[in-house]
């Protein structure tokens, strides 16, 4: 299954507006996708679970996907992140 | 008549009478059922209900309170729609065959719970979304459509135990005068929430609040921080004058709020915030703050199980200094021990806290925890004006030994190739009385000085500033507290270093003229101050206020300094 490390640079963290987009943005893809933060592992089309990761400025996360549009789901959102979700 | 005492969240003088805000008690009889299907569509259709008054409530949220009040609703939306929250109830459902409003209750406090269980405050409002939105849907489940908010039907102060924010955009807003709550800080949504509508709000006031009824007679004194339950005539009357004369002030002090506090004789003063978090700097900049007087860095170390890391330390740093731009921003290294304590940090219990291992020296005592920070600092100051001061100093050796281990950091910093604010200017907090009258010894070996008055007059007066029957001692208008600043003034002035003030007296207008006699060259107070002390520095003189410094520092006490202030600068009266 192909995953990816990414480190929030967002000064709020995975948390608001950018937790929002970024549940958005996985519920566009039809793969199962999953992000880990430490040892906890949740589904990332969830707005309360990715909240409940609790990663910060700073945290690392892996993204993990798997289905058909496994890559293009990856990719959307390593550019979410590495875009600062938009911002700045 | 009866005074109760809270966190001032918002200024100003509300006068009416109480609305009493209950929510409605959702009961939840857990039963069992036979056709899960049917169940199941039960929910779509209340789920789909509250999908549109979500929406309904963030169009009136955008238009009333601006786009960040409205953004909870957005989550909200999301919450409802959340695939694992679904998941779990329509199985639980499906399987255990419950109806649907104990599962959905259940599912949804068992995600509250789980978010508030992660120290985070952003993380406990979080909770309190899911719970406010699960009871919406509720709600809309058992057929409950009455709102408390209906019964509000004159302008009234409106109490609550705490608001939501789907309670808050319930309000009529024309007919809220004020709010009161038991709980929270002045962070809750129900500060901030009156700071953005600009109506007074005195928060976190405890059980006593629970006593009220709708209809008292009520005014909230969102200077102070408190609520007066059924005034006499006479206060009232007060109140009423004070509240005329805040609003006329208000206008005319937001006019000038972003421009400098210039004398009518031409001396220029700096006006600065004192901030504790990032989410300050907004609030800081729009009240026409110049810079950041005092960072406090406790923020970083509260509600949380182990230490911030040098690189969380930079970030937050970074982003409040890098706000400010070239504007002055000064962080105060970590100030815990006394009343401050730090579960995850351990300090053997004194017996006398206040005049044990504090701020500084718990620091120089723990350089693993002193060090980070300092390298934090560090990092974080390249490419903006951030400042670093030191909290509690006693003596020109406290310094010495701050000097040292902030030259190491300096030194492993630049082996590691980082970059580092090399210029970066150090000062201290003046507060013990040794160091104001040091000051002469101490202006040689820092930059700046910053005057903490809250700290430096109830060590001066050996008066507790918690324990109200000593209360007027600590106050800080007290002629040796006066005469030690005026000492650390002169002596820094004679080695052309600059002094600041901190303590809440800065922000006092009362104080005002007096420091500004004494020759202070910057004043540091929370950001609801600002427009008010640049308005009164704009319409007095540096002339008028040295007289009248001269004379206070002659007279004996508390009092006498207040009331002869008020009498010849009638300009400090705010309301």
């Amino acid at each position: 299954m192909p995953e990816i490390k990414l480190t929030i640079t967002h000064k709020v963290g995975l948390h608001a507006r950018p937790a929002s987009i970024f549940v958005k943005t996985a519920a566009e893809f039809s793969s199962d996708i999953e992000v880990t933060h430490g040892d906890k592992t949740v589904n990332a089309k969830s707005i309360l679970a990715v909240l409940t990761l609790g990663a910060h400025q700073g945290s690392e996360i892996v993204v993990k996907a798997e289905g058909d549009d496994a890559e293009d789901a990856l990719s959307a959102l390593e550019e979410l992140v590495t875009n600062n979700f938009g911002e700045d | 008549m009866k005074t109760i005492s809270g966190i001032p969240a918002s200024y100003g003088i509300a006068i009416g009478p109480a609305f009493v805000f209950t929510r409605i008690e959702i009961v939840i009889e857990p039963c069992n059922i036979d056709d899960p299907e049917g169940e199941w569509k039960r929910f779509v259709e209340a789920q789909e209900a509250t999908l549109q008054q979500l929406d309904k409530a963030f169009l009136k949220a955008q238009e009333e309170l601006g786009e960040e009040a409205a953004g909870i609703f957005a989550a909200q939306k999301l919450m409802l729609q959340d695939p694992e929250l679904i998941n779990t109830v329509k199985y639980r459902v499906k399987t255990e065959l419950i109806n649907i409003e104990t599962a959905l209750f259940e599912s949804s406090e068992s995600y509250a719970q789980q978010l508030e269980a992660i120290d985070d405050e952003y993380l406990s409002a979080r909770a309190a979304d899911i719970r406010d939105v699960s009871s919406r849907c509720l709600r809309n489940l058992l057929g409950l459509k009455d709102s408390p908010a209906d019964g509000l039907r004159t302008p009234s102060i409106i109490t609550a135990q705490d608001l939501t924010p789907s309670d808050t955009v319930l309000l009529n807003k024309d007919l809220v005068l004020g709010f009161c709550t038991e709980v929270g800080g002045a962070t809750s949504h129900t500060a901030i929430l009156a700071r953005g509508l600009g109506i007074p709000a005195v928060v976190g006031a405890g059980e006593p609040l629970s006593k009220i009824k709708t209809g008292d007679s009520l005014v909230v004194d969102g200077d102070a921080g408190e609520i007066i339950v059924d005034p006499d005539k006479q206060s009232l009357n007060n109140f009423r004058e004070r509240q005329k004369r805040f609003l006329e002030l208000q206008a005319e002090a937001e006019a000038i709020s972003h421009q400098p506090a210039i004398t009518t004789d031409g001396h220029q003063v700096e006006i600065v915030a004192n901030i504790g978090s990032v989410d300050d700097v907004q609030p800081a900049l729009l009240s026409g703050a110049e810079g950041v007087g005092l960072l406090r860095s406790e923020f970083l170390y509260l509600e949380r199980s182990s230490l911030p890391t040098e690189e969380e330390q930079y970030q937050s740093y970074k982003t409040i200094a890098d706000a400010f731009g070239d504007r002055p921003v000064i962080l105060r290294t970590l100030d815990i021990g006394g009343d401050k304590d730090i579960p995850y940090i351990d300090m053997p219990p004194e017996n006398n806290p206040f005049l044990g291992v504090r701020a500084i020296r718990l620091c120089l005592s723990r350089p693993e925890i002193f060090k980070p920070q300092l390298r934090a600092a560090l990092r974080a100051g390249y490419g903006n004006n951030l400042k670093l001061m030191f909290p509690m100093v006693a003596t020109v050796s406290d310094v010495e030994c701050i000097r040292e281990l902030f030259e190491e950091c300096k030194e492993e910093l630049r082996a590691e190739g980082q970059d580092v604010a090399e210029e970066m200017d150090v000062g201290i907090m003046i507060e013990i009385p040794s160091a104001a009258i040091l000051a002469d010894q101490l202006a040689d070996v820092v930059d700046f000085f910053s005057i903490g008055t809250n700290d430096l007059s109830q060590y001066t007066m050996a008066a507790d500033r918690t324990n109200a029957q000593v209360a007027p001692l600590a106050s800080g208008f007290q002629p040796a507290v006066f005469r030690l600043i005026k000492n650390v003034i002169d002596s820094a002035h004679t080695k052309g270093k600059w002094v600041g003030l901190c303590g809440e007296m800065a922000g006092e207008l009362l104080a005002i003229p007096i420091l500004l006699g004494l020759g202070l060259d910057e004043f540091s107070m929370n950001p609801p101050a600002i427009p008010f002390a640049k308005r009164l520095i704009s319409s007095i003189s540096l002339e008028q206020s040295r007289q009248v410094a001269e004379i206070a520092l002659t007279l004996k006490g508390d009092q006498e300094i207040r009331k002869y202030i008020q009498e010849v600068v009638p300009e400090v009266n705010r309301g």
